[in-house]
């Protein structure tokens, strides 16, 4: 799609829902999506698909979209890639935005692709920054190499211009007092191939504090030696109410979980206080954790990367160190 | 199964990486002398094809965008077990970015022709955008599915896929033919035996350029595609780097108002 005579800067939010609940994504995208649009004077539009929405449309209003696309339809009750990419297609060809921002959730980086394909319109993926240059193009700030470089990419000639977001990295408005428009679409699918049949979705349901929403994360690393040590990382997280987050070893070791991986395929956290143990300080790693407010590392070797990123460094064994810290935090709280 | 595709990304051996350097003036990425391995999803992919064609018959072949040296990373791949490999080769290619990619991807598909999957790792580990296999769907006019973690064909020819989401798995019935990509919980890639090595040798790699595969300059290389690069820097950060010091009781002392002062914590 060429940008010629495209005078609408809408800035597009794709509010990923599954089964009536929003992914965090969804809101922090509107709050960076309020921004940008508030920049240019033009309106934010969440566009929602599924089934029986009426109870959750208004939620995309209060967190600050101007308008909400609402596609209510059995069509799309579940997520299926081609029916949604089909009602997109339909939708971005009628109303020509500016932008589209997308999460890069499992969802969002299946969709967004096959959508800027079929609009022949480019896509960045990824993105841990947005901000409009001077000639209203999109600046996307995505990481490359496992996070040792940042790129930044525009799209000077193609409208919509399209980004998946990584979830976590911007920040959702708080919940305000405001209007805006709730507008139905109506869905219609063609006789075409639609793809696969949905069968069934399993959920599995977390029982954790979720990593992505804690404000103190302790994460570990291959330094932190075996299954037994990890446990010292849990009691720490316990006590400080915290959530345990890992880097790639960890897991695959068994220590700790795909959801706890923290980092460039893994999850972005921005905690006020970070706590990494025996973390080398891989880039793959540090992308997902380098917002946080205040960054303590543990680390024996003195040398350690990670030290590079932290406010305040212990290069000491964590053997040493973390059970006294335990102690002495439980002291305090009995005091 | 008649035939599988299988798209298979060299690219510079992740244990190397520290030797990755930026050229300050070009402001290019600068990986000479770092060898190119099979990029580790498409391992999975390529285990994946094999494994269905151990079972139902039919033949494996590789398909690789990249420069000519290619040829050393698709011998690997050919080692493995698949039955021959096409490489898309060709100057005009350089630069492009997903689309384009996916564009020079499908006519190596329309090439080769009568397939019923196309199997893809879901991200490289240098790009790593994970934009091609939707893409190349797209491109195809075929149904793609991502991050898949179970993958089974009946007797009646239907493919029950497991999807990997946030919360859980997904279950979809889909017929082929359909662009796949894998995730690496899906399986364990196969080890390379001697007999493998011995064997890729008089196996097939036909080269293609655009001349064969004909695809409109307008869709292709720099100039084709929609995203182009503002600006690549390393990443720098600034933290304060205090180092505490002392006793492990000193330390523990200065940890312990460390965390109190930033406020996370009730005193």
């Amino acid at each position: 799609m060429e940008m010629a005579g495209n005078k609408n800067r809408d800035v597009w939010v794709f509010a990923e829902q599954r089964h009536g609940e929003f992914h965090d994504v969804s809101c922090e995208l509107i709050g960076k999506a309020r921004e940008l649009a508030d920049s240019i004077g033009s309106k934010v539009v969440a566009v929602l698909f599924g089934h029986d929405l009426d109870g959750i449309a208004n939620t995309l209003v209060k967190h600050g979209a101007d308008v909400v696309f609402v596609a209510d339809s059995p069509l799309l009750a579940e997520y299926r890639l081609l029916p949604y990419t089909h009602v997109f297609e339909q939708m971005v060809t009628e109303h020509n935005p500016d932008i589209i921002l997308m999460g890069a959730t499992a969802m969002g980086v299946e969709l967004a692709p096959r959508l800027a394909a079929r609009l022949r319109t480019g896509l960045s993926a990824h993105c841990i920054d947005l901000k409009l240059n001077d000639d209203g193009n999109l600046l996307q700030v995505v990481p490359g190499w496992g996070g040792g470089v940042v790129a930044t990419i525009a799209c000077p000639d193609h409208r919509p211009q399209m980004s998946t977001v990584m979830p976590g990295a911007m920040k959702a408005l708080p919940e305000m007092d405001r209007d805006g428009a709730i507008e139905k679409i109506t869905v219609e699918l063609p006789d075409t191939d639609m793809g696969p049949e949905f069968v069934k979705v399993e959920r599995i349901v977390a029982t954790e504090q979720p990593l992505e929403k804690a404000d103190i994360v302790i994460a570990g690393g291959w330094g932190v030696g075996s299954e037994e040590d990890w446990s010292l990382l849990e009691e720490l997280a316990r006590l400080l109410g915290g959530a345990v987050g890992s880097t790639r070893p960890p897991v695959d070791e068994g220590w700790a979980t795909e959801n706890q991986m923290i980092g460039q395929s893994g999850k972005t956290v921005r905690p006020t206080l970070y706590i990494g143990i025996g973390i080398s300080g891989v880039m793959h790693h540090v992308v997902g954790m380098d917002q946080s407010k205040l960054i303590i590392t543990i680390n024996s070797d003195k040398n350690a990367d990670i030290f590079e990123v932290s406010d305040v460094i212990v290069a000491e064994d964590f053997r040493k160190i973390v059970p006294k810290l335990i102690e002495e935090i439980k002291a305090r709280k009995i005091q | 199964m008649k035939r599988i595709i299988v798209c298979v990304k060299p690219v510079p051996d992740p244990k190397e990486w520290d030797k990755v350097s930026m050229d300050p003036e070009t402001k290019t990425l600068k990986r000479e002398g770092i060898p190119s391995v099979i990029n580790p999803l498409d391992k999975h992919a390529l285990e994946a094809a094999l494994a269905l064609r151990d079972l139902h018959g039919g033949e494996v072949v590789l398909l690789s965008m990249a420069p000519p040296f290619a040829q050393a990373t698709l011998r690997e791949g050919l080692a493995m077990g698949a039955d021959r490999a096409v490489l898309v080769s060709d100057r005009v290619f350089a630069g492009s970015d997903s689309l384009g990619t996916a564009e020079i991807l499908a006519a190596g598909c329309r090439w080769i022709n009568d397939f019923d999957l196309v199997l893809c790792g879901n991200s490289s580990i240098d790009g790593s955008t994970a934009q091609v296999c939707s893409q190349l769907g797209e491109m195809l006019s075929l149904p793609n599915v991502m991050h898949v973690t179970g993958l089974e064909l009946s007797d009646e020819g239907k493919l029950s896929i497991t999807q990997k989401i946030e919360s859980g798995f997904v279950q979809l019935s889909a017929r082929s033919p359909i662009v796949l990509s894998v995730r690496k919980e899906l399986n364990k890639p196969r080890y390379i035996a001697f007999t493998g090595i011995l064997a890729a040798e008089s196996k097939e790699i036909v080269t293609l350029s655009n001349d064969e595969l004909c695809v409109s300059s307008e869709c292709i290389g720099l100039g084709g595609s929609p995203t182009k690069m503002a600006g690549l820097e390393l990443r720098t950060f600034e933290r304060k780097k205090e180092k505490l010091e002392g006793t492990a009781e000193d330390i523990v002392t200065a940890l312990v108002e460390k965390i109190y002062q930033c406020g996370v914590l009730e005193c």
